[in-house]
């Protein structure tokens, strides 16, 4: 697979008045054509404000990217001019939120969401993008999409909101789809269907796609490559199997012993990671885990862990003591 | 639509009545006998009773209570009001105590100068407000903010009458580029067709008399557009402000449209809606605002005239003044109902 898109040392801070939150920090990793990435991690990890600052939709001030590249057809996105990365957004790579009640313009038809969207990337005049948006419409699963498009958002449900989202997202058939947790605020039935109609689309269109949850079920599911974040850090990055069979962080641990099993016994309280993240203003000078970490040491507590490579050469974790805990030397 | 337009049309009905009844009673609040105004302090109770018998003065505010005990129905409800109330259904708004003229012919004449005066002021503050509260909201925090919103604090708190006086000693006294008040110089003749003077000279071609009236006019209409310039503002920049905030603002920055279309179509038509209740509201306090306005500029509006009839107590013209302003603002309050419905499609009319 060819490479798509390329993160090296991604920053991203944010200046508040409790000082500078350090959001995302320094977060490299590279995606092929047409891979599914699944980005996972607890809230306020960074996954959202990493993919944000790939589409360069932080707000600045009080947003900043502060160091980085991200390379993407051969340019850097972090230095194109404003008129270059409007050409990118909504044609290159596309976006599918988390809120579809609140991600529609509610004053605006469907049709003239997706339309909008249409005549601005391609060459096609209205009527053309119309009949277009309504195939758009059908293509995500939406019945009588003709009559559809005359709708106003308030007239949708959450799932055809979301679906009408991603019929948005997919119109100028993008390079990368960036879906951050899109199936949070919908039901189970349709967080699946939403799910199993992404899939479907990847496989159609053959687009990339980035799929940002706190579920590690659907992209155990779904995804090529898992990063796990923490606190602005992939702490750990592999193949679905090398994160859910051959763990190696004591984080993506923690965040796997938090799910209920099929076979725990009726009553079994669920596990949790004792403690919070590390606060974003303050962040800790070593490993970011230190005080949560059932194994932490003195190195732990003043040196960052480099993410190095754990057995195989796409798993990589950013542990002091993974070896010792794989060889089973410390509980 | 229609069905609502008619339903709200029908319900202005009661207000209305509501209405004269509160112009009615506020005016037999107010201490003073019109009679005597009239005649001065010396005038013999001979002659106040006849001009009180004239007026209908000497009839009961509402209903005759010693006529029904004479069983007399139809004096029962012979009293003042009803007297009003029945030349209202006729259009006839009485005539002026002292002038002797019907309050409406003068109301038709002096009217126009009101709405041209009001309908510039409106203007001039449509006009600053939202681009200056779109400007504040898409560079906020800057220094343009911070100019804009202390600019408009001072216009929210400037007393009229004394932006009115600053303006003329300004303007008229000290640099002598502007007349201190009026509508026209003497000697300049527009034909008159809506009596909107800046309108008529345009249609009529009359470029000196455009001119000549534009030269009148700025000054009061600047005085009276201030408030609601800076309400406006003020106004526009806090709810443009709430909905940048919103996702569908990030959706559409995500389509790759540029920050102008966002602004103006995405953003604007969302943030319209309490801008636009603010305007209803304005428009109320402008006609309001005129009364102040027009007497600082001597403008041969009907504030002006409605002033001078409260300290004569010429009670025919301040209620056919009171009932014009408040079926005009009646009638904008329901533009500003229906123009939710166009700029909302979440709010269904039926």
């Amino acid at each position: 697979m060819d490479g798509l898109i390329k993160l090296e040392n991604l920053r991203t801070r944010f200046h508040t008045e409790d000082g500078i939150v350090n959001a995302v920090n320094g977060v490299s990793y590279e995606m092929a054509q047409g891979e599914v990435l699944g980005v996972v991690g607890e809230s306020g990890c960074g996954k959202s404000v990493h993919a944000l600052s790939i589409m360069r939709l932080i707000q600045i001030p009080p947003g900043e990217i502060y160091d980085g590249e991200i390379w993407f057809d051969g340019r850097d996105l972090l230095t194109l001019d404003e008129k270059e990365i409007r050409q990118v957004r909504g044609r290159d790579i596309a976006m599918v939120f988390q809120d579809p009640m609140s991600s529609l313009n509610p004053v605006y038809t469907i049709g003239f969401q997706i339309v909008e969207a249409l005549t601005l990337h391609t060459d096609l005049n209205k009527k053309a993008a119309k009949e277009r948006a309504a195939e758009l419409l059908s293509l995500v699963g939406i019945p009588e999409p003709e009559k559809r498009l005359d709708n106003y958002p308030h007239q949708f449900s959450g799932g055809m909101r979301q679906r009408a989202m991603i019929a948005m997202a997919l119109s100028c058939e993008p390079k990368l789809l960036i879906a951050d947790e899109p199936t949070t605020a919908l039901d189970v039935t349709i967080q699946a269907q939403i799910v199993d109609l992404v899939i479907r689309l990847k496989e159609e269109l053959g687009m990339a796609v980035m799929w940002i949850t706190h579920d590690l079920g659907i992209v155990a599911e779904m995804a090529h490559k898992i990063n796990v974040m923490y606190a602005g850090y992939i702490i750990e990055r592999g193949s679905a199997q090398d994160i859910f069979k051959r763990t190696k962080h004591p984080y993506t641990m923690g965040l796997l012993g938090s799910l209920p099993k099929i076979d725990d016994a009726p009553g079994t309280k669920l596990f949790s990671i004792p403690g919070l993240p590390p606060d974003l203003v303050k962040l800790p000078k070593g490993c970011p885990f230190f005080a949560r970490c059932a194994y932490r040491k003195e190195q732990c507590k003043t040196e960052m862990p480099p993410l190095e490579e754990a057995e195989n050469e796409s798993h990589i974790v950013a542990c002091w003591r993974w070896r010792e805990i794989q060889a089973g030397e410390i509980q | 639509m229609g069905r609502y337009i008619l339903r709200r049309l029908l319900s202005v009905i009661p207000t209305l009545i509501g209405v004269t009844l509160v112009i009615f009673l506020f005016q037999r609040l107010i201490p003073g006998d019109p009679a005597v105004a009239m005649l001065g302090e010396r005038a013999t109770e001979e002659n106040i009773a006849r001009i009180r018998e004239q007026f209908g003065l000497d009839r009961p505010s509402f209903l005759d209570r010693d006529a029904l005990a004479e069983g007399n129905l139809a004096g029962f409800f012979d009293s003042q009001y009803s007297r009003y109330f029945g030349r209202l259904m006729r259009f006839d708004l009485g005539e002026s105590i002292h002038r002797r003229i019907p309050v409406a012919e003068t109301l038709k004449e002096r009217f126009p100068a009101t709405l041209e005066l009001s309908l510039l002021s409106m203007s001039i503050a449509l006009l600053i407000g939202i681009p200056a509260g779109i400007a504040s909201a898409s560079k906020r925090n800057t220094a343009l903010d911070g100019v804009t919103m202390v600019g408009s604090l001072i216009g929210v708190s400037m007393p009229i009458f004394w932006l009115g006086i600053m303006e003329i000693m300004l303007f008229s006294v000290f640099l002598k580029w502007l007349p201190t008040g009026g509508r026209l110089p003497t000697g300049v003749e527009i034909q008159s067709i809506t009596n909107l003077l800046l309108l008529d000279s345009l249609l009529t071609g009359n470029f000196a008399g455009f001119v000549a009236a534009l030269k009148h006019i700025i000054l009061p209409a600047v005085a009276l557009a201030t408030i609601p310039a800076a309400i406006i503002t003020r106004m526009t920049r806090s709810s443009m402000l709430d909905v940048l905030q919103e996702d569908y603002i990030r959706t559409a920055t995500a389509k790759g449209l540029s920050l102008r279309i966002v602004l103006f179509r995405h953003a604007l038509k969302n943030a319209f809606l309490p801008v636009i209740t603010i305007i209803g509201i304005q428009a109320g306090t402008l006609l309001a605002g005129a009364v102040l306005t027009e007497t600082i500029f001597s403008w041969p509006g009907i504030g002006k005239w409605v002033y001078d009839s409260i300290l004569g107590r010429d009670y025919p013209i301040v209620q056919g003044v009171t009932l014009l302003i408040s079926i005009i603002f009646l009638f904008v309050n329901l533009v500003v109902d229906l123009s939710y419905a166009i700029l909302d499609p979440r709010i269904s009319l039926e």
